[in-house]
Order: C-alpha cells, then sequence, then structure tokens
C-alpha cells in the first residue's frame, strides 16, 4: 500500500507474559477501542513503527505527484488540467496532514525529509512507474487511488488519534481523485478507436502494479499481526487486495475494457474474482530501487527541494528582521 | 542555513456560527505565512470563513497524568444531567 512491509523491529508478537504493568495497560486500552494520543505513555516499537508507517505514507503522497505532474501541461483541455492541478495539491496536502501525524511522535519533519532525499526512507512502489500517456492519468485516479481508499478508509479507525484523524481528511478528498480518474477513464473509452485503445493500453500497465501495492501475502507475517493487534493495520494485505479486484472488475466491464488477466474468472460459491499469479520479484526489485523511475523520481524531489532553499531561508530572514523589528 | 520553521496548530471556524475548531498543523517562519500556508492545507473546499493559528509551542496543556484529578470529581455529579431527574409522563414542556 502507501506503506508497505512496515517494519517493527519485533521477532515474534507480543504476548500479555511479555509485557510490563505499563504495556498491558496499553494494550488494553486498545483492545477497547481507545484511542492512543501524542502524549499518551506507548511502547518504543509502537511509536517506532508508526513511525515508518506514516512517514512512508506522507512519501508516497508527495512522491505521487511526480508522475501526475508529467502531464499537466499537456492535459487535452483547460478543465482537465484545473482538475489535475487540484488533484496533485491535495496530495501535497495528504502528505502535509501526515508529516505532521508524524510529527506528533518526536521526529522532525526535517529528519523526515532528510530521510526521503537520502534514499534512506521508502515511498510506494508505484510511483516508481512511468506515465506515458493522457490515459495514464485517469487509469491512476481509478486504480491506484482506488487502492489507497480501500487501504486507508480502515486506518480512521486505528489506534493512533492523530493518523485516524489524519485519515479521515484524506479519505474525504479521496473519491474525488478516484472519481475525476474514471471520468477520464469514460471519455477515453466512448471516445475514437484510438483513444479506447490508450485507455486499454494504461489499464494494461497500471493493473499488475496496482495489485502490488497491497504488499505480498502478509498471512505468516510477525510484523502485520503485531500491527494488527496494535489495530494500525486493521486487514491484511490478501483481504485488501480481493476486494479491490472485486470491485474493480465489474468498473472495467463498464468501460468495455479487458483486465491483462488470462486467469481472472468470477467463483459463483465464493462471490469473488479469481485472480492470476503476481510477479513479486518485479514488485521486490522495484522496492530495492530498479523500478523503471526509482532515480529520476528521487532526483527530482531533491531538485525541487534545493531549488527551493533561498525561498525558504528568504523567508526565513523576513520573519527573523520582523521579529527583531518588534522586540525593539 | 538549516533552521526548521516553527509549528503552527491551525484553528478554523467553518459556516454556520460555530467555535474554531482544531483542524491540524503544520510549519510555517512567521504568522502570516502560517495562515496563507492554512489557507492552502485546510481550505481548499470551503471549510472555512476564519483562521486561527497559533504557536504550537505556546499552547499549554493537562497531561494525560493529570486526568484522574481534572476529570474523575464530575463523575460523581450526575444530578447536573438533566436526565437525573425523571419527570412524569403528564408533565410537559420540562
Amino acid at each position: 500500500m502507501y506503506a508497505q512491509m512496515v517494519e517493527t523491529g519485533l521477532s515474534t508478537v507480543r504476548t500479555a507474559d511479555d509485557m510490563a504493568a505499563d504495556e498491558r495497560a496499553f494494550q488494553a486500552r486498545i483492545d477497547e477501542g481507545v484511542k492512543i494520543e501524542a502524549k499518551d505513555w506507548m511502547p518504543d516499537a509502537y511509536r517506532k513503527t508508526l513511525i515508518r508507517q506514516i512517514s512512508q505514507h506522507a512519501h508516497s503522497e508527495i512522491v505521487g505527484q511526480l508522475p501526475e505532474g508529467n502531464w499537466v501541461t499537456r492535459a487535452p483541455t483547460l478543465k482537465r488540467k484545473s482538475i489535475l492541478l487540484a488533484k496533485i495539491q491535495d496530495e501535497a496536502g495528504h502528505g502535509l496532514y501526515l508529516y505532521s501525524a508524524a510529527e506528533t511522535l518526536g521526529v522532525s519533519r526535517d529528519e523526515l525529509l532528510a530521510a526521503l532525499h537520502s534514499g534512506k526512507a521508502k515511498y510506494s512502489s508505484i510511483f516508481n512507474y512511468p506515465t506515458l500517456s493522457w490515459a495514464d492519468m485517469g487509469a491512476i485516479g481509478w486504480l491506484v487511488d482506488g487502492s489507497a481508499i480501500i487501504n486507508q478508509i480502515p486506518l480512521c479507525r486505528c489506534s493512533y488519534g492523530p493518523y485516524a484523524r489524519a485519515m479521515i481528511r484524506v479519505c474525504k478528498e479521496e473519491s474525488f481523485h478516484a472519481r475525476q480518474g474514471y471520468d477520464i477513464m469514460m471519455s477515453l473509452a466512448r471516445g475514437t478507436p484510438e483513444q479506447k485503445a490508450m485507455a486499454q493500453d494504461a489499464l494494461n500497465r497500471w493493473w499488475w502494479p496496482s495489485l502490488m501495492m497491497f504488499g505480498p501475502s502478509d498471512a505468516e507475517s510477525v510484523n502485520s499481526a503485531q500491527s494488527a493487534q496494535w489495530r494500525i493495520k486493521l486487514f491484511s494485505n490478501d483481504e485488501l487486495r480481493q476486494r479491490m479486484v472485486d470491485q474493480t472488475v465489474p468498473q472495467a466491464e463498464y468501460l468495455g475494457l479487458t483486465v491483462p488477466d488470462p486467469d481472472l474468472k468470477f467463483n459463483a460459491d465464493t462471490g469473488h474474482y479469481e485472480f492470476g499469479a503476481i510477479d513479486w520479484s518485479e514488485f521486490h526489485n522495484v522496492l530495492k530501487g530498479n523500478g523503471p523511475c526509482n532515480r529520476e523520481r528521487l532526483r527530482t524531489r531533491v531538485k525541487a527541494w534545493e531549488d527551493g532553499a533561498w525561498f525558504r531561508e528568504a523567508l526565513v530572514a523576513h520573519a527573523d528582521k520582523h521579529a527583531a523589528a518588534k522586540a525593539a | 542555513m538549516s533552521k526548521e520553521w516553527p509549528l503552527w496548530e491551525v484553528f478554523i471556524r467553518s459556516q454556520h456560527g460555530l467555535a474554531h475548531k482544531h483542524v491540524g498543523s503544520l510549519h510555517a517562519p512567521d504568522a502570516e505565512m502560517a495562515v496563507n500556508n492554512a489557507r492552502d492545507v485546510y481550505t481548499r473546499r470551503n471549510e472555512g470563513v476564519s483562521i486561527w493559528v497559533v504557536r504550537a509551542a505556546d499552547i499549554v496543556a493537562s497531561s494525560p497524568g493529570d486526568k484522574g484529578a481534572l476529570f474523575e470529581p464530575s463523575n460523581s455529579k450526575v444530578y447536573r444531567h438533566p436526565t437525573f431527574f425523571p419527570m412524569p409522563e403528564e408533565v410537559k414542556n420540562l
């Protein structure tokens, strides 16, 4: 997902026997559905895991602007351009809500950004794929933001108050993203044969990376089990991925497009779609930094940060000057 | 030069005459930029008609440890709620 394979630093799930009184009381509050707030006592591993998860999520929102930024100047109409700009601005906002939530756990904004820019911090695998045609703006909104919604709606109920509240704001805005994407796909699918082929090509390229976004099966993962116990992960990767496939396949059918999976079929007994094997070697390769755009994304992000340094410094100089004048 | 911008807490009053409500926080070099940034980060969809920003460092908050001393005394004063007083069916407008 936007945060993939988050480490807890633990090799076994904590049991009541492992816990001192503080931690037992903390786990009991989570079990009762009480939100943990910034100043509450929390185990170090919970704090560190959340910092990893929330900051990875924030970095994904920020880097997620880059594939779409590629098409701002080439949007087909002024209306589409305005919509795309509004969506990209939302992504920046989502990143900012999430950085603020991470900061409540005692990490600074500068540390978070430094970790992203040095390549130490991860962001979602999905943003390392190129946006080759305008139809990709449709496919991203429909598939990628659609998947994000599936992941983020449960997180509105997660145990950490600031994260849950940030997710509520994000989810309110995210359905605009998914719908504007589907709207682009509908226009193309109803257009000329060339336009429909563009839509199909985008679906072909984004389908599998979108399924990979949810991360490998974590049924056996200690990290996921621990995160579930802490209620910062509410459904398994496979459950969320299945939900995505079940809701998206009929949407593709409505568009008259073909999901690029010869093994895809509806199982009337289970009420779910069965789908083909995912190429996890591709996923791990992208995470390792070898996706089609990893280097370009990071380079662009670092350049934007460095090019803006003089402006950030000027704002501080201005603020300092006025503060000094006021004090005098 | 690297000096992290201070953190500001943002409060927004929505359209219907309600009190300002905390919506989140952001970094900005000064109050004026904090208001500008709050406009962009927290009111992109007509969420508000007024913005307050307060330096996070200037907020004095109660601590979780004080919860008992601060809030428990009111637990025993249930008579402060109108539902403490059952009213007969036939008595109206009370």
